[in-house]
């Protein structure tokens, strides 16, 4: 029976050709644009370390006070990056099962071929828990230990593009590399790790950025050297002393943190542990204002950190109005058209058919368009997904991608939607009363 | 024509009515909001920098094994370092004048602070938020930038300081913006203010009309006219220069930049993003405006090629199916102007109906967008816009299915089938 409503079905498709074009390009268009964009928020709103990150923790002190929320943009939010004290005193303490404070640093590498001009990386100065805290994966060697932190060892990981560019690929752990000026040791070479949001330091790349990390090396020691950070400082006031040294004596904020607690009793204790510091602080005359301290997991803190941009939320909202719009259109016309056929469908009735059978015919006459729409749409999404790197910013538009999730997901939007338009033109076809179109023939 | 019979033959067809009236309502609800951005957006690229911004280019570098300390030999090092540089590239041919600078308009990169009347308020207080450029007695030629009063800066002003040295210049130029806000009555010009909660004054020498600050995003929004220009070589292990060339000569000049910065000194980073034109770096700033207000007008151009559509196809519907009824009626005396302007009106009610509808639900849509989006108040003018588009629209798409209505002859009416 089903394959006679299919053949029913296009008969009636063909009939009206007009109509029926119309009803293809309006599903076609209405699910492409909404999957397009679909394509791009979930690239920017996709969790970064599904599998952690609720483990994943960032610690906000309140160093500023009431004077650092003067704007009143941030609903009294303490700031969100930290200055040099605490974030030292937070690693010295070491109440998480691994943490590390970084800041974005932006060296310049002298490659070992003498005839090469210098080149300018990106990277990170963290602590050796870092790596088995965002589960770094090494193509090479390790991250370094503990006992290397302390020494403030000159040891490097590099990331996959830098070692292709400096060693050609080739496993270089053990091998110099000149920062700065300086030699350091390379330990650990990670395999092409570019997480987008960079998840673990939102605070100084915005989460998403063109930019790569190309070098991490230990935090200690990169503030032995002198080595500036490359990011974002914020201050409630101007420095005291001057220079690097005079940021890090200051009260301004530029280092992010991380922790890793696993479960809920860890969370508590950190966060009573965070409200003690505080306190212990305020008895030694740093604040006088009161506790306002913040534990986020990962995902509630790149929603407060509004990493995703907010254009693309309502680029998805807007398209989904059109692709709203598009079914009302859709299910007006197949009203049209089933109603056309009311004749066809009282010699039907009359010869016995239940409006079960009605129904079925309709909604496989829905199906078949909202099939041939979505074969449109999977066409509309795939140009569309290759044409947002022509409008938006490189670092979001790189990341949208099509996967064969996505076009699955495309037809099946168009399929359930277009039946959903029909379901009433398809009620409306099942209520005509098989006498009146008899007679009025 | 009157409305009765229009309302009474529409209610046979509730359905089809609602479904149009429905999609005209979302349509305009959507298109305004769309329109609205699209405008916004457009604005906010179109408006001037206050620099001349043809023939402008920037070079970003950074030594290599440069002092990276902050001691004054170190500083007067960097400090020599820079000014060879600076020698070098206004040496060059095409070059009409170069100044260093920490950043510059639509640059992804800023220095801000605040100004205030009273010496040692707080930071995040002051009477207002400032930005800061730092350049030397070539920075206004070289941006292009129009002083309105007072002086430009001279030679014999520019110092050195180290690029974390938190000392506050002696004198400074000001945007007309910053000056107006600290100085409502005028003459800022000889006025003393302090910069950044400091106690040491800082005395206002020139006024220039307009200078943007580096950031176009939401948070610089507030003072984005405000802006501090300082005498000051800023000295670190890294600079930039903005150059200024002859007309004509800007590729020329950008190409050769590279070869001349080397040959004062091969230590030193500048890769392929090192030189970039003014033109690139707004387009880099405002990709994502001008994405936004593409996307939009996509939307908004296939959101009412469907509607418009619709409606031909559900009027076409109609006209079909009162075939008989419309030949009736020319058989009863009515002309074709009279079925015409039926179906006209019919669309004008439906359409309108859909509108009001639309209207609400146009400034509903606002609202959550100004609450989730930090997006600003939608004007009136732009539903009244967007009304008349779709209004419009309506009848456009109505006209040929109701020209084919009018075209029945009366003689249908005398056939049975």
């Amino acid at each position: 029976m089903l394959g006679y409503y299919v053949d029913l079905a296009v008969r009636s498709l063909k009939r009206s050709p007009g109509l029926t074009v119309l009803m293809i390009l309006a599903i076609g268009f209405g699910v492409g644009a909404s999957m397009t964009s679909y394509s791009v928020f979930r690239a920017v709103s996709g969790d970064p370390i599904p599998w952690k990150s609720s483990h994943l923790y960032v610690p906000q002190i309140d160093v500023w006070g009431p004077k650092g929320h003067q704007d009143g943009s941030n609903n009294n939010d303490p700031p969100d990056a930290m200055d040099y004290t605490d974030a030292v005193a937070l690693m010295r303490d070491h109440r998480a099962k691994l943490q590390s404070a970084m800041y974005r640093v932006s060296p310049s590498i002298v490659p070992p071929d003498a005839s090469k001009h210098p080149i300018n990386v990106g990277g990170h100065a963290v602590y050796s828990e870092f790596f088995p805290m965002v589960d770094a994966p090494f193509k090479y060697g390790s991250g370094w230990s503990a006992a290397e932190d302390s020494q403030r060892a000159a040891v490097v990981v590099l990331n996959g593009d830098i070692n292709q560019k400096l060693f050609g690929g080739q496993n270089s752990v053990g091998k110099t590399v000149n920062i700065d000026g300086k030699d350091y040791r390379v330990v650990g070479v990670l395999d092409n790790w570019n997480p987008k949001p960079v998840f673990f330091d939102v605070v100084n790349t915005g989460g998403f950025t063109t930019g790569h990390e190309d070098v991490f090396i230990p935090f200690q020691r990169a503030i032995d050297v002198g080595m500036p950070n490359d990011g974002n400082t914020n201050c409630s006031e101007i420095p005291k002393g001057s220079g690097f040294v005079g940021l890090q004596q200051s009260s301004c904020v530029w280092i992010a943190y991380m922790a890793e607690l696993d479960d809920k009793a860890a969370v508590t204790a950190y966060h009573d542990y965070l409200d003690a510091y505080f306190r212990d602080q305020k008895q030694a005359g740093r604040f006088s204002w009161p506790l306002n301290n913040r534990l986020r997991d990962l995902p509630a803190w790149l929603d407060s950190e509004h990493v995703v941009p907010s254009d693309t939320k309502v680029s998805l909202l807007v398209a989904l109005g059109l692709l709203v719009v598009c079914l009302v259109n859709t299910a007006g016309l197949l009203l049209a058209k089933f109603l056309r056929r009311s004749s066809e469908i009282g010699v039907r009735r009359a010869l016995g058919a239940p409006r079960l059978a009605i129904y079925t015919q309709f909604l496989v006459e829905a199906a078949i368009v909202g099939l041939t729409g979505g074969a449109l749409g999977l066409l509309l999404t795939w140009g569309g997904v290759h044409g947002v790197s022509w409008v938006l910013p490189k670092e979001i538009s790189t990341l949208a991608r099509l996967d064969v999730g996505l076009l699955a997901l495309t037809l099946l939007v168009a399929v359930v939607a277009t039946m959903l338009a029909g379901l009433y033109p398809t009620f409306r076809a099942s209520r005509v009363q098989p006498a009146l179109q008899l007679k009025s023939n | 024509m009157t409305l009765p019979p229009i309302i009474a033959a529409l209610r046979k067809h509730k359905a089809g009515a609602v479904l149009i009236a429905l999609q005209i309502a979302l349509t305009l609800a959507i298109v305004c909001n769309a329109i609205f951005i699209i405008y916004s957006r457009v604005d906010a690229v179109r408006r001037p920098t206050g620099m001349d911004e043809s023939n402008l280019f920037m070079v970003e570098q950074q030594w290599v094994g440069a002092p990276s300390g902050d001691d004054a030999a170190s500083l007067q090092k960097q400090d020599a370092m820079l000014r060879e540089d600076l020698a070098a590239l206004r040496a060059m041919p095409g070059v009409v004048s170069v100044t260093p600078s920490n950043s510059m308009p639509l640059l992804n990169s800023s220095w801000n602070g605040s100004a205030a009347l009273k010496p040692g308020v707080d930071l995040r207080g002051g009477n207002a938020r400032t930005t800061y450029y730092f350049g030397d007695d070539q920075f206004l030629s070289t941006l292009g930038l129009h002083l309105i009063a007072g002086r430009n800066f001279t030679a014999a002003d520019v110092v050195n300081k180290g690029f974390r040295d938190n000392s506050q210049p002696d004198i400074i130029i000001v945007t007309k913006a910053l000056a107006d806000k600290l100085f409502p009555q005028g003459n800022a010009v000889g006025k003393v203010i302090y910069l950044n909660g400091d106690t040491k004054p800082s005395t206002i020498v020139g006024e220039v009309e307009r200078l943007q600050a580096p950031s176009v995003d939401s948070w610089a929004a507030g003072f984005v006219w405000n802006a501090t220009i300082a005498p000051i070589r800023l000295n670190g292990n890294f600079a930039r220069y903005v150059i200024r060339t002859k007309p004509g000569q800007l590729d020329t000049v950008m190409r050769g930049v590279r070869d001349v910065l080397y040959k004062v000194d091969p230590m030193r980073v500048l890769d392929d993003d090192s030189v970039k034109s003014f033109a690139d770096i707004r387009a880099n700033a405002y990709r994502a405006d001008v994405g936004m207000a593409m996307l939009m007008a996509v939307v908004c151009l296939i959101l009412l090629a469907i509607t418009a559509a619709g409606i031909v196809g559900l009027t076409s519907f109609w006209v079909g199916q009162r075939h008989r009824q419309i030949g009736v009626r020319r058989a009863l005396g009515a002309r074709k102007i009279d079925i015409l302007h039926y179906f006209q009106l019919e669309n004008l009610l439906i359409a309108g109906a859909g509108a009001l509808v639309g209207i609400v639900l146009a400034i509903g849509l606002n609202k959550v967008l100004m609450l989730n989006f930090e997006m600003s108040r939608m004007p009136l003018v732009y539903v009244l816009g967007g009304l008349a588009i779709v209004m419009a629209l309506g009848q456009l798409a109505v006209f040929v299915p109701a020209r084919r209505a009018s075209n029945v002859p009366p003689v249908v009416a005398t056939r049975s089938v």
